[in-house]
């Protein structure tokens, strides 16, 4: 019996099925699970999702469950923190499950489907003004390594909101994080009593690589169920994409399968459009689940495959930028990168203010005149502006320190958010 | 019953063995689940089969039952209005019977079994037919009348024809005989395999505008009916907006959308928009002339990898009775991308990128079924197919935008810099092209104004020449151009502006009838030719812009 790195090979057993679910026995009574992920007359190749290292060729048991992998289920898991593999590990009271599903959702019905509207609220002017965050919308956050993300992302955690009755929730998957990151998320969630409406699933950077292709899986079982069956609103926040992305790259070269851009295998797009779109909102549910995936672009490069496929298949993306980061601007949002596609529909008279596109419109198009005025400034000198010019300049400076920068802990409402971004306009047309 | 056994399993690809005799492209059914496949490589006694359902839970030695024919769509009144996924399972079915989510296995049609048409015979008995002759009519939407074909290709005559009244799709609507004294049944459906073009009569010059109420497009870079145009662009540069736009408003009969490998969510919105947008023309609803395929990037990627086929032959068998239809895919990458996926679980060569060697070649015979045709029942009709392209990284050089390019005629480039300045539509004017404009003249001239030609091709040069002009002043400062060159970046600017730049969410803007269009150009050509007859006289361009005519364009 081969092992190479989480793969096992075996010779095939008797009515063992494709994806089947698989635990390994080892000499010491540990188990280990895994799934089957190729199967031929004579092979079976089974991915083991907590390593291998311990597991000798002989002398391991294997049991098959007839089953693909499935996540225990129950309400109170709120509150709650589990491993990349669903078991809870804060060594809190045993949870009193009450059904199980298989982490493989089949694909939502598009008739099945509710256009999203309303929104979630974050605190953060830049997302909530201009790439307004929509219940059932799907938004990454494009991040570079040394932007400090996790800040903004526990930040968003302590402050998400929703504006209306209803039960909110949020899911928290963390993949391939250092040991640091999850007890700064930790113990921020418990100094901030946040904790209580959140479910964690934790999988570190010294866990297997492999079972971190399952944390996204169970992350949005769990969703599916507070969202669908107890009707509430879920934010799900992925992070860090990139780190799961490596682990698929990982696994497929190791099954020696054919690679296409930089070493990622071919269904890249297929698997992630399976994490993605299970956001989204039934008709026939009160519940949503939003996302809201943060990934780190390797060499800050948008073009590459793992900021690509991700925004082709996401409803936009929250662009961080490393200039801002540098010069203390906090969160670091560039807003013309960013974009949130279901903004329209979420947004204006029913949900937030009338106005609130005219607002959002004409901050984009200012600041983009802004960035004009300054590149022109660095070539003529800012002495040799035309008045309008300087103005623009003057709105650029002002929008950045005073809109964009609100610092670690300053909490912006809705109407706080669109009552500054009208002042810094109308500062504009006097 | 031809029969073989599973005898390997890798994601959506499977291989069986066994005594039975299966034919490249034929559908089987697989084990106690009865998923979907198709044969996509024979050899000796092994057939390997792309499985358009998840292969969770096969097991080795489960049955594999080909149904010896090849992937096929059933064609007949229903279609119209209607959603399927990519192997037109009609989806409002599938949620009836399987709830949200979709479940594996279950076989149903394209077309409601049960429903009585109104079936309206157009011939008689002792009437010649041949394939493709029109036997009657029924109404399928308000705007289609579905015209019931002769599908068997034969010379017969009609012994037996039902009188007006109401049937069902599989009711036997007429009976001919053959010179051999064979019978055969005509019923309201008939079934058509998806990777085979449906034959026609003779294929014919495109040379009418398909008019899409969008400037940049209509004006600048047209598409002919039956023609082919491709919209690479990437993510956030509005391709998808701009396919919704030129469904709603191309004055095509009938819109066949292809949803392939995209968001769930915007094709909600295309189920929650598109009933309710009144077309200008005919005062209905655009859903009763519009097929949805919608097999999102979830969705199982083989499905996704048919819904392109089954698209382009519902609209083949549209354009059969005559009408000009328009084929959306949204977006061919992912098509590409499925080819790709399946490419590498068969372990072939890789070309380019990991696509596989065919993936030119399967282009050009997708592309390659657009065209005006005259059907074996001398009606005219056409298909034109607008694909979209969401080239990897953006980058225009990637395998699927350039050789796509190589098929297609009309070029429309979306911005990732316009879309940001929001631009909209991004379509960039400097490299976006159209190979119709020639077939076109006569349309141009006859429908709109003699003269259109030519001031298409004035405001291209202004266009092309600001482009040099701001590459000029980028290093030296515009206040040392001329009062002339000024001149012409102010109206290139306007142009841009009042012209390219259209709003979807505006309700007069978001279509423009040709004829205006041209009053438009018209109009800001008046005001160049004005302005730069006075600079001649020594006026200068700060008095001629104080008259704020450009801003008021």
């Amino acid at each position: 019996m081969p092992l190479i790195g989480p793969l096992v090979f075996m010779k095939t057993p008797e009515g063992i099925a494709f994806e089947e679910q698989v635990v390994l026995s080892l000499k010491n009574g540990e188990k280990r699970i895994g799934n089957v992920i190729k199967l031929s007359e004579e092979i079976t190749t089974i991915q083991v999702y907590e390593g291998t290292s311990g597991i000798s060729t002989t002398d391991i048991k294997t049991e098959f469950i007839g089953k693909p992998l499935m996540l225990k289920l129950a309400p109170t898991m709120l509150g709650r923190v589990f491993n990349g593999v669903g078991e809870a590990i804060d060594g809190l009271e045993e949870i009193g499950y009450v059904l199980e599903r298989d982490i493989n959702s089949k694909p939502m019905n598009p008739v099945a489907r509710k256009y999203p509207r309303n929104y979630i609220e974050t605190g953060i002017s830049t997302i909530d003004g201009l790439m307004t965050l929509i219940r059932g919308q799907k938004l990454p956050i494009f991040s570079g390594s040394g932007i400090n993300h996790n800040e903004l992302t526990e930040r968003i955690i302590r402050q998400a909101n929703i504006n209306d009755e209803g039960d909110f929730a949020i899911v928290f998957g963390l993949m391939g994080a250092e040991y640091e990151t999850a007890q700064f998320f930790r113990k921020n969630f418990e100094e901030n009593n946040v904790l209580s409406k959140v479910v964690m699933f934790q999988n570190l950077s010294n866990d297997s690589s492999i079972e971190r292709l399952l944390t996204p899986k169970i992350a949005l079982t769990c969703a599916e169920y507070l969202a669908f069956d107890l009707g509430m609103q879920v934010l799900v926040i992925l992070t860090d994409m990139t780190s799961y992305a490596e682990s698929l790259r990982e696994i497929a070269t190791l099954k020696e399968e054919i690679p296409s851009r930089k070493g990622y295998p071919g269904y890249l797009y297929s698997d992630f459009a399976s994490i993605y779109e299970r956001a989204g909102m039934l008709k026939n549910s009160q519940g949503s689940i939003t996302q809201l995936p943060i990934l780190t672009m390797p060499n800050d490069d948008i073009a590459h495959p793992i900021p690509d496929i991700t925004g082709y298949i996401t409803e936009g993306q929250i662009v961080l930028s490393r200039e801002l980061y540098q010069r203390g601007i906090i969160p670091p949002i560039n807003i013309l990168d960013s974009l949130s596609r279901l903004m329209k529909d979420g947004i204006g008279r029913e949900y937030t203010r009338e106005n609130h596109v005219k607002i959002a419109d004409k901050i984009f198009a200012t600041y983009s005149k802004a960035q004009e005025a300054r590149a022109l400034a660095k070539v003529l000198g800012e002495a040799d502006l035309t008045e309008e010019d300087k103005k623009y300049l003057e709105f650029g400076n002002r929008f950045e320190n005073e809109f964009v920068s609100q610092g670690l802990y300053e909490r912006r409402t809705m109407s706080q958010t669109l009552d500054l971004a009208e002042q810094l306009l109308g500062g504009l047309n006097t | 019953m031809q029969k073989k056994n599973i005898v390997s399993i890798n994601g959506s690809v499977i291989l069986a063995k066994g005594d039975g005799d299966f034919a490249m492209h034929d559908i089987v059914q697989i084990g106690e689940l009865k998923l979907l496949g198709e044969v996509i490589k024979l050899e000796q006694d092994g057939a390997t089969i792309q499985v358009y359902e998840n292969t969770t839970g096969l097991q080795i030695g489960e049955e594999v039952i080909g149904k010896e024919e090849p992937l096929s769509v059933i064609l007949g009144p229903g279609i119209v209005g209607n959603i399927f996924d990519g192997i037109e399972r009609p989806l409002k079915t599938l949620e009836e019977i399987s709830g949200n989510f979709i479940e594996r296995g279950i076989d149903c049609i394209g077309v409601d079994l049960q429903k009585k048409w109104h079936f309206v015979p157009s011939l008689k008995i002792g009437d010649k037919v041949h394939l493709n002759t029109v036997i009657g009519t029924v109404k399928e939407t308000e705007l289609i009348t579905n015209k019931i074909m002769c599908p068997f290709d034969l010379e017969a005559e009609i012994i037996e024809i039902k009188p007006e009244g109401d049937y069902v799709v599989k009711d036997g609507i007429a009976k001919i005989k053959n010179a051999e004294n064979e019978i055969f049944e005509i019923t309201m459906i008939q079934k058509w395999p998806v990777r085979q073009g449906r034959p026609y009569q003779e294929r014919l010059v495109a040379k009418e505008l398909l008019v899409t109420g969008q400037r940049v497009i209509d004006t600048f870079f047209p598409i002919a009916k039956g023609g082919t145009a491709m919209l690479p662009g990437g993510f956030g540069t509005g391709k998808t907006m701009l396919q919704h736009q030129l469904a709603k408003w191309s004055d095509s009969d009938l819109i066949v959308y292809i949803g392939c490998g995209e968001r769930g969510n915007e094709i909600t919105e295309v189920l929650e928009d598109f009933p309710n947008i009144i077309d200008p023309k005919t005062k209905k609803s655009l859903m009763e002339r519009t097929v949805l395929i919608a097999n999102t990037s979830n969705m199982p990627v083989a499905a996704r990898e048919a819904s392109i086929y089954t698209g382009i032959t519902i609209a083949e068998y549209y354009r059969d009775m005559g009408y000009h239809v328009a084929v959306m895919a949204d977006s061919t990458s992912r098509w590409a991308e499925a080819l790709r996926e399946i490419s590498g679980r068969l372990e072939e060569m890789p070309a380019e990128e990991g696509f596989p060697s065919y993936l030119p070649s399967r282009l050009s015979e997708f592309y390659g079924r657009a065209g005006v045709v005259e059907s074996f029942n001398g009606k005219v009709g056409s298909i034109s197919i607008i694909g979209a392209v969401s080239p990897q990284g953006s980058d225009f050089s990637e395998p699927v935008t350039q050789n796509t390019k190589r098929f297609v005629h009309t070029f429309w480039a979306l911005a990732r810099e316009l879309a940001y300045s929001r631009h909209y539509p991004a379509v960039d004017w400097n490299i976006s092209y159209s190979e119709y404009i020639s077939e076109l003249q006569d349309w141009y001239e006859e429908k709109v104004d003699i003269e259109f030609l030519d001031c298409r091709q004035e405001i291209l040069k202004i266009l092309e020449e600001e482009n040099k002009l701001l590459e000029i002043a980028r290093v030296i400062g515009q206040d040392i151009l001329s009062d002339h060159k000024k001149l012409i970046l102010q109206v290139s600017k306007a142009f841009r502006v009042g012209f390219l730049q259209q709003s979807a969410m505006h309700e007069i803007d978001t279509f423009v009838p040709v004829k205006k269009q041209y009053e438009m150009m018209k109009t800001i050509l008046l005001i160049y030719e004005r302005a730069w007859g006075l600079i001649e006289k020594g006026i200068p361009i700060s008095e001629i812009m104080a008259t704020r005519y450009f801003s008021r364009i």
